[in-house]
């Protein structure tokens, strides 16, 4: 409700500024003077210093209102109830607030209670009134200034485009923000995690039992890494002697051999592997590959389980064919067509040619596609909750369950959301974990790839 | 490079016969070996689309018959020795509007404790008055969600009392799985969900007619439910989707696309610039469980947005995405001509008015392109919304993007661990062909699109 009223108000102001620029800056137009900026530029202009100093004001109350608020409240509550532990005073916070906002409370509201929603009432609206009138005012005032401001000579066009490069500028830092994000709320995370566990029992422990938060087991849960990492490789190893295969092959009919009819069909419907969410593989893989699988195993005298190692790495691998195919598809074709003729001109056959001439000219780029497959096979999850069987355990059998870092990370997190147990607080060292392998085979594939990609051009 | 070929010497080209029988013995194995390298290929891209046909058959197979639910339709007698409630408020003069609420809601939780049951297992049992059935087995036949239509139809209409209406009710769960084979029939009692006497009944309301398959059109009307499972759908979740790929497209897309023009048009050549790119090219590659781990810290713990929230959601895929609108914007922006650039820059544009007006507009379709692959993408994400709650089971429509929410793909999930196997095996394919049908119908759109835009240049 709040939000929209301010909205509302700010779109208005909007319009009326731009509008009141363009039409100042117009009228001088018209009147004969050359003036340097078309009006549309002056109105933007007028319209950017009005909306700046409304939006900064708003932008300070949603950092700090809330603090006040708190503050206030604080304030309103006999000396009793504030000399309270900090968990209690959340909780009579949380009440008063909830009072205040009319949804009511479980229990009798105390008469403290009530009387401090009543001035808690009143504070937000005055606040509310206060910080609305104050954002219109200063608006009002970076109006009134920057409609004084037009005149013929101002060069309205070059600040405007000084702003938009700002706005650029800062639209580019929201990747970075975002890997500073990643990395700081990893670290930060995994460091209170490693308050409760050394790291040297985590990254070399052979025992993965957490325990239950709630039994109170704590510190003494066994997180060893080990067990979760055996799994996450064998799954990925898996998947890629599955997917690296039949991708590279399918790139090289499709690119060698098939005509352009053929291609153009085939390459689209592969593609459509990439498309489908990996949920629905995990799905696939539950119900219909795992109980094939363990059909198969049993067939073969072999004690396959339904869901396993084996069930998840094949079906990621599955999901993996159309990431290699194109990739090296890509690279394939960029070898030069002359070292093609060339070894064709000899003599030698195409597969001789593609085997001994295109193949390792575009080894770099091939190379780089398999990191990169490696990387997204390491950080597939849902694949592998549905159909891996999450059991912890070091085995070397492939048709055992077992379970991946990425499963672990959703296990420990989901449902419970209390940062302050080694159980919840694990899946960030997990992460780190997951976010270090990744960085560096992503790293590796990027710059084998840039260094080679420019050979032959 | 590998290959090694002799280079002709003196005495080959003399035409030695030895040296020419050894070539020809040796080219039939050359030819065999080339034609088994081609049959490899062949193989690799039928191994690749059979994967194709087999998921998509499993699926269809699996899921369309979930689309068609069986229906009983029976006369239902509004018995007033049963429906004992008195003559609906109606409102008089004197009385306000407060006050003719309070009596309207009281007279509903009346009609509420209104024993439907009975009403429900009367009319069941007069469809077949010549049946023993006891009231349990009766029950068992029709979901439990009728009850309440019951109700909801009777306060609609106060007038139904005393009389018999036709009421087409949804089969349960179990009756549904009976009647389809979804359950092995031969089963013996201990392992049937039914007891004997409500399968010999659902039997024989099929075999007479009254019992008969139908569209299943609640799967897009109902949201998710746990107590009456064959009234289970999809609408919460694919409003709660909806929400969040709203929120990707008003993010993701500007600051993409924005920071994509800066990089590629405006940005120099630096340190600086170079680390971004990077830094694009690895979150790109990050797996996306990562990104669920930052929410959980970022928006979730430190910033205290709800739990569930289709608005955290859509957060986390905007970080998720954006790099692949990056990355596509900027090869659609590489691929503009420069002609271009250096025409609008000769005849006397700034920087700023050449890449907005002239060389944005033209990559319009390759940005719109890059949009729907990324916003399938997000649509399909599942991992990082197990992290932030969205795992949670939510039985309305979110009215908002800060209400508790599900997502199709979390939806999808939730149905495969169901307990209730038979069932919710056929209704988790039914919702990935509705997943995957939202996709293709996003990329069909995209594909139109981008011819339409593409033929008016």
């Amino acid at each position: 409700m709040n939000t929209a009223i301010v909205a509302s108000l700010l779109l208005l102001m909007l319009g009326f500024a731009y509008q009141l620029g363009w039409s100042r800056s117009r009228n001088m137009a018209v009147s004969g003077v050359k003036i340097h900026s078309r009006p549309a530029y002056h109105a933007s202009l007028v319209a950017f210093w009005a909306l700046l100093p409304a939006l900064l004001v708003l932008g300070l109350w949603a950092l700090f209102g809330d603090t006040a608020t708190r503050t206030y409240i604080l304030a309103q509550l006999p000396t009793e109830i504030t000399s309270l532990t900090a968990a209690d005073l959340e909780v009579t916070i949380r009440r008063i607030r909830q009072i205040e906002s009319g949804f009511g409370v479980v229990g009798e509201a105390q008469t403290y209670e009530n009387s401090a929603a009543q001035a808690l009432r009143e504070f937000r609206a005055l606040t509310f009134a206060f910080v609305v009138a104050t954002a219109a005012a200063t608006g009002a005032v970076g109006l009134f200034l920057a409609q004084r401001r037009i005149n013929p000579r101002l060069r309205a066009r070059n600040e405007i485009e000084r702003i938009v490069r700002v706005l650029l500028i800062g639209c580019s830092v929201v990747a970075i923000l975002t890997t500073v994000g990643i990395v700081a709320s990893l670290l930060a995370e995994a460091f209170r995690f490693f308050t409760f566990v050394s790291p040297i029992d985590f990254f070399f422990g052979t025992v993965w039992s957490p325990g239950f938060s709630s039994t109170g087991a704590g510190a003494s849960g066994k997180y060893g890494l080990l067990p979760l990492l055996w799994g996450t490789l064998m799954v990925a190893a898996i998947a890629i002697l599955v997917a690296l295969p039949i991708g590279l092959m399918t790139a090289i009919y499709l690119t060698q051999y098939a005509t352009p009819r053929v291609r153009g069909i085939v390459k689209p419907i592969i593609e459509l592997l990439a498309g489908i969410p990996t949920i629905v593989y995990g799905f696939f893989a539950l119900v219909t590959v795992g109980p094939f699988l363990a059909g198969i195993g049993s067939a073969l005298g072999l004690d396959i389980r339904a869901t396993s190692a084996l069930t998840a790495g094949v079906v990621m691998g599955v999901m993996i064919i159309p990431f290699i195919s194109s990739l090296s598809d890509d690279v394939i074709r960029q070898v030069p067509l002359a070292m093609r003729d060339g070894s064709l001109g000899l003599g030698a056959t195409q597969s001789e040619t593609i085997r001994r001439v295109v193949i390792p000219a575009a080894l770099p780029g091939i190379v780089g596609a398999f990191l990169l497959a490696v990387s997204r096979a390491i950080g597939e999850t849902m694949i592998v909750v549905l159909a891996a069987g999450n059991s912890p355990f070091l085995r070397l059998n492939p048709g055992e369950p077992v379970s991946t870092v990425t499963v672990t990370i959703v296990n420990q997190l989901t449902g419970d959301t209390d940062f302050a147990s080694p159980q919840s607080l694990v899946a960030f060292a997990l992460g780190l974990t997951l976010f270090v392998m990744t960085l560096i085979l992503n790293v590796a594939a990027l710059f084998i790839v840039r260094r080679y990609r420019e050979q032959y051009d | 490079m590998a290959h090694s070929f002799t280079p002709p010497s003196e005495q080959a080209l003399d035409g030695s016969a030895e040296r020419l029988k050894r070539i020809r013995a040796g080219l039939g194995k050359r030819h065999a070996r080339e034609r088994r390298f081609r049959a490899l290929g062949i193989a690799a891209i039928a191994a690749a689309l059979g994967f194709v046909a087999i998921l998509f058959s499993m699926i269809l197979y699996q899921g369309l018959p979930a689309f068609t639910q069986a229906n009983l339709e029976v006369d239902v007698h509004f018995d007033p020795a049963i429906v004992k409630v008195a003559a609906r408020p109606v409102r008089d003069a004197q009385q306000s509007s407060a006050e003719y609420q309070r009596a309207l809601l009281d007279w509903e939780r009346k009609v509420t404790m209104v024993n439907w049951n009975r009403v429900l297992e009367q009319s069941i049992k007069a469809a077949a008055p010549d049946f023993e059935i006891d009231t349990k087995s009766a029950l068992s036949i029709v979901e439990t969600s009728e009850r309440f239509r019951l109700r909801d139809m009777f306060v609609a209409d106060p007038g139904l009392l005393g009389q018999t209406v036709k009421v087409k009710m949804l089969a349960s769960a179990n009756a549904d799985n009976w009647l389809k084979g979804n359950i092995d029939r031969s089963l013996p009692d201990t392992q049937q969900q039914l007891s004997p006497s409500a399968r010999m009944l659902s039997d024989r309301f099929m075999e007479d007619g009254q019992m008969r398959f139908a569209f299943a059109w609640h799967i897009f009307t109902n949201s998710d439910s746990r107590s009456a499972p064959a009234s289970a759908g999809l609408a919460g979740a694919f409003i709660g989707s909806l929400y969040m790929m709203l929120v990707v497209i008003v993010l993701a897309v500007p600051i993409g696309v924005m920071s994509a023009v800066y990089l590629e048009e405006f940005a120099p050549k630096n340190k600086f610039t170079d680390f971004i790119e990077v830094n694009i090219n690895n979150l790109a590659a990050v797996p996306s469980i990562v990104f669920g781990l930052l929410g959980a810290a970022v928006f979730i713990n430190y910033f205290r947005l709800p739990l569930s929230a289709p608005l955290v959601g859509g957060l986390v895929l905007t970080l998720m995405t954006l790099p692949t609108i990056i990355i596509a914007t900027r090869s659609a922006l590489r691929a503009v001509p420069p002609s271009l650039r250096q025409a609008a820059l000769g005849i006397g544009a700034s920087k700023t008015q050449t890449v907005f007006h002239h060389v944005l507009p033209v990559t319009y379709p390759g940005i719109l392109t890059a949009t729907i692959i990324g916003v399938a993408q997000a649509l399909g994400e599942t991992a990082p919304l197990l992290l932030i709650g969205m795992n949670a089971f939510v039985a309305q429509i979110p009215g908002s993007p800060l209400e508790p929410s599900s997502a199709l793909p979390v939806q999808i999930y939730l149905w495969q661990g169901n307990e209730n196997r038979n069932f919710f095996e056929a209704r988790t394919s039914a919702a990935i062909i509705v997943l995957l049908g939202l996709m293709l119908m996003l990329n069909a759109i995209a594909i139109f699109l981008r011819a339409r835009l593409e033929r008016r240049k």
